[in-house]
């Protein structure tokens, strides 16, 4: 139903006259998120204070049929947030705080809108250790991460954001507000309702505040580098280090396009002229840290390392990282557009994988800068290309349907953290197989009938 | 240089990604967490307006006015966006659609940006009049007598702020041509500035005095014309492009190893005067050159080597902290070479500030056009350097100085603003009021 100045008006007096954009200026720039080349206008950008007007916004979008796209700083690698159809976008970016820390219990309340750098400060203040670490962590918020189930370069490690949500504020599609989970660590009373909610991409329910699972913080941490001539070799260290039962916090992978790009914005000193790099972090107890660190060392020696080098200090170890999680938006400064992938694989098969990837951009002549959280298998492959050029944009196209074919050939999945929504929908059914496509759908249409909350994401 | 966003390179707006890593330091961002606040949120409506999705309107000229142009977006961007370009260029085809023409403001407008500021022997003399009503206590006498009511509410404002003008101008206390006492290595021209020049030209003394200290001979024309970063910030392209010719005739840049700027402000424009006049055959090269010269003083001290004073500037040790300027630490990516410089000095113990490259509120004439969020910045400025517990404040450039100080004023602190450049002159002078030790 088209949004009539009748419901603009409601609205205002939900949130208020301040919280409710309208004007073009204001709108437009809510029409995109972190992915490329999906752009829609949305009629209006409400800024709920707190759950009880989500709810209310909710339930006067329910009685008008009109969708709701859910957002919090716009970081999404999907378009997971991207408007679609005649919609208004509930953005929740000041619903922030952080309620409580429980050291008793090692857990964290927040409100959707916190950002996720500062709950694990807060948890810090305790000793306490929040590990979900997306690349856009210094200005994701935790209730988009919850939405996508987002990863990071910890993964391997630690899990994902899936792996801390104890409990979750939801409003429900008809505006009606639950509560799921809780601070138990045991709980299996019915269905696990709240792992419904994680990485459903905003079109079952709107994540309003989160029960968050802390660890100890760990007591050390040793970062190295390791340098390769081919980008096979890094791959096969992974497997190895993996098929010896050593589990680092870190393996992260990068090629020589996305170290160039990475160096020319950070200036860290990265070796520009290798093949391909790991970045390799182990925390844990000192002990086990030097004797892991040591491992892996030697591992990453014997299969073909150039030379590795460890970080002096925590402050390296830090610039590193940080460096790291720049890969994606540094390898923009090549071209026009990026077009970034998340494909993941089994481990056994990086090697395999990574070589496909450089020799289907090679057929296609495409520029492709490669790196991921090899660790955990998930690789991002990004095409450096620019939008208008349709031709080119055509053979990135058969080029990412090759890479994708060949993922799932290899038991893999089509993306590993970044979510589907707009961005790989074209690809859910061919790796989910009919019938759970079909499950997945009916959910949907259970929870949400008429289809308000994020249409026509993860599918139509 | 285009004057329009529809006649810009293309490829310059589309080089943001929107992947939002900009969010979190920018200023403007932080305060409302309203995308058209942010730098990804104005490029946005920038590449509309290029795209003809949308006009010039009063919201896009507000929007662009809102934002400080303090550049942190540029630091914290992997994707190298050139926001500087985008901004003066979204500035400039605003100030052509004459959306914001106003009497008032078309005044104003036309007495300093093409009247004071393209003639730097008018400012000198506006500024003359300024340090006799200053002096001869005609200020205080205004202000008993609320006579400042007459002013537009702005002004009124920031009257108490007004800067004090020096009693010499930097023509007064530098020659045109100073030679070191030891052996010249290297030939260098020095910038004076304009508010520099007026209010701090003490400054300039010590920056010329520090290199001849390194074995700079140091040139320094009398009568310098403003650098055009204030029209280039402000929209006028054309005076800048003219300003920057003036500037290359005067200093030409083959003649020297280096010119020396010592406002951070200054600084940041000095370097691309090739963006400006890329398309002029006379001067492109020679632009080209002068961006190859241009140095910061922190900057170039650290190139040369500089020699570490062995004096303290004070006779008790100095408790200082650093506020980078903006376009110092942002828009020219200066940032260690300060410290360094402070930390060689003896006696001065440095205390890191809290959001140190974070905007003071002053950019440029931002506290006239924005006073509100000037003064939150400031607020939030003076609040970290209070809790630093520091005896001095360091930071090198004028703008940052005048405002930082009213702060302090106002906060009743007792921390004195001094430019490092300056405690470096201070110590160097005491090494002669000392024996040498060792």
């Amino acid at each position: 139903m088209p949004i009539v100045e009748s419901i603009i008006h409601r609205l205002t007096e939900i949130v208020g006259i301040a919280n409710v954009l309208t004007k073009i200026e204001d709108v437009l720039p809510y029409g995109f998120d972190g992915t490329a080349t999906f752009e829609h206008l949305a009629a209006a950008v409400v800024f709920p204070q707190n759950t009880a007007q989500v709810a209310a916004c909710v339930k006067l979008a329910a009685e008008h049929k009109i969708s709701i796209v859910t957002r919090g700083s716009g970081t999404g690698l999907s378009g997971g947030s991207v408007p679609s159809g005649d919609c208004i976008v509930l953005c929740l970016v000041q619903m922030d705080a952080i309620l409580e820390v429980d050291p008793r219990n090692l857990t964290l309340r927040a409100q959707c809108g916190a950002i996720t750098a500062k709950i694990d400060e807060a948890a810090s203040v305790h000793g306490l250790f929040y590990p979900p670490d997306p690349g856009s962590l210094k200005i994701s918020t935790i209730g988009g991460n919850v939405a996508e189930n987002s990863g990071g370069l910890r993964g391997l490690k630690y899990g994902v954001t899936r792996d801390y949500v104890m409990g979750l504020e939801v409003v429900l599609p008809d505006g009606r507000i639950i509560r799921l989970g809780n601070a138990c660590v045991k709980d299996v009373a019915g269905y696990s309702m709240k792992d419904l909610f994680i990485g459903s991409e905003g079109t079952l329910g709107i994540v309003t505040e989160v029960l968050l699972k802390l660890l100890p913080r760990p007591a050390a941490r040793r970062t190295m580098l390791a340098t390769y001539e081919r980008m096979e070799d890094a791959a096969e260290t992974v497997s190895a280090i993996i098929a010896a039962a050593i589990i680092p916090c870190t393996l992260e992978f990068l090629d020589q396009m996305t170290i160039r790009c990475v160096e020319a914005y950070a200036k860290i000193g990265l070796p520009t002229d290798c093949a391909a790099l790991l970045l390799m972090e182990t925390d844990g107890h000192t002990a086990a840290v030097a004797d892991e660190a040591e491992k892996m060392l030697a591992i990453a020696k014997a299969h073909g390392a150039r030379e590795v080098t460890i970080a002096a200090n925590a402050e390296e170890s830090m610039k590193l990282a940080s460096a790291r999680r720049t890969a994606f938006s540094a390898l923009a400064r090549m071209r026009p557009t990026t077009i970034l992938e998340d494909v993941t694989v089994p481990r056994s098969e990086l090697a395999t994988m990574v070589s496909f990837i450089a020799a289907t951009a090679n057929r296609h002549q495409l520029q492709v800068g490669t790196f991921g959280h090899m660790g955990d298998g998930n690789l991002h492959p990004t095409f450096l290309t620019d939008e208008r050029d349709t031709d080119e944009m055509h053979r990135v196209h058969l080029a990412l349907d090759e890479i994708v074919a060949k993922t799932l050939a290899l038991g893999g999945t089509i993306t590993g953290e970044h979510g589907v929504g707009l961005a790989k929908k074209q690809w859910l059914r061919q790796q989910l197989g009919d019938d759970s496509y079909e499950l997945m759908r009916q959910i949907k249409h259970t929870l949400d009938p008429n289809q308000l909350l994020n249409p026509g994401k993860i599918f139509d | 240089m285009a004057y329009k966003l529809k006649e810009l390179d293309y490829s310059i707006l589309q080089q943001c990604m929107h992947c939002g890593m900009c969010l979190p330091t920018c200023p403007t961002y932080d305060t409302t967490k309203r995308e058209r606040n942010s730098p990804r949120g104005r490029i946005a409506l920038m590449r509309a307006v290029a795209d003809d999705k949308i006009s010039i309107t009063q919201e896009f000229a507000d929007e662009m006015s809102y934002c400080l142009g303090c550049l942190a977006c540029e630091t914290a961007c992997p994707a190298g966006v050139n926001y500087a370009v985008l901004f003066e260029t979204a500035r400039s085809d605003i100030e052509q659609s004459k959306i914001n023409n106003s009497l008032t403001r078309n005044f104003w407008r036309f007495l300093t940006l093409r009247g004071l500021f393209m003639h730097p022997r008018a400012l000198r003399s506006a500024a003359v009049l300024l340090r006799w009503y200053q002096q001869f206590g005609i200020q205080s006498l205004v202000r008993k007598c609320h006579l400042t009511t007459f002013l537009p509410a702005n002004l009124r404002r920031l009257e108490p702020q007004t800067p004090r003008i020096c009693r010499k101008f930097s023509h007064q206390l530098i020659a045109a041509y100073e030679n070191p006492m030891e052996p010249t290595t290297y030939r260098v021209a020095l910038l004076t500035g304009c508010m520099q020049d007026l209010t701090f030209s003490d400054v300039n003394r010590d920056t010329a005095d520090v290199l001849l200290a390194n074995h700079c001979s140091v040139h320094t024309p009398p009568v310098q014309p403003c650098c055009g970063s204030l029209h280039g910030h402000n929209g006028e392209t054309e005076l800048a492009a003219r300003l920057a010719r003036r500037m290359i005739d005067l200093m030409p840049p083959e003649n020297f190893d280096a010119i020396i700027t010592n406002a951070g402000g200054c600084g940041a424009h000095l370097r691309h005067y090739h963006n400006l006049l890329a398309d002029d055959p006379q001067y492109a090269e020679r632009a080209r050159e002068w961006d190859r010269k241009i140095r910061d003083i922190h900057e170039w001290l650290i190139q040369i080597n500089f020699r570490p004073p062995h004096a303290a500037p004070a006779e008790t040790p100095l408790h200082v902290t650093y506020h980078e300027s903006c376009h110092l630490a942002h828009g020219q990516k200066i940032t260690q070479q300060p410290r360094e410089l402070l930390r060689s000095i003896p006696g001065v113990i440095l205390t890191e500030l809290p959001e140190s490259n974070w905007c003071c509120g002053s950019a440029g004439v931002y506290s006239i056009t924005q006073p509100e969020q000037s003064a939150n910045l400031l607020d939030r400025k003076v609040k970290h350097i209070l809790a630093t517990g520091a005896d001095v404040l360091a930071t090198s450039n004028p703008g940052c100085h005048l405002q930082i100080a009213a702060g302090l004023e106002c906060a009743g602190s007792t921390i004195t603003l001094i430019q490092p450049i300056t405690l470096l002159a201070r110590a160097y002078r005491n090494e002669k009021k000392i024996p040498i030790t060792s």
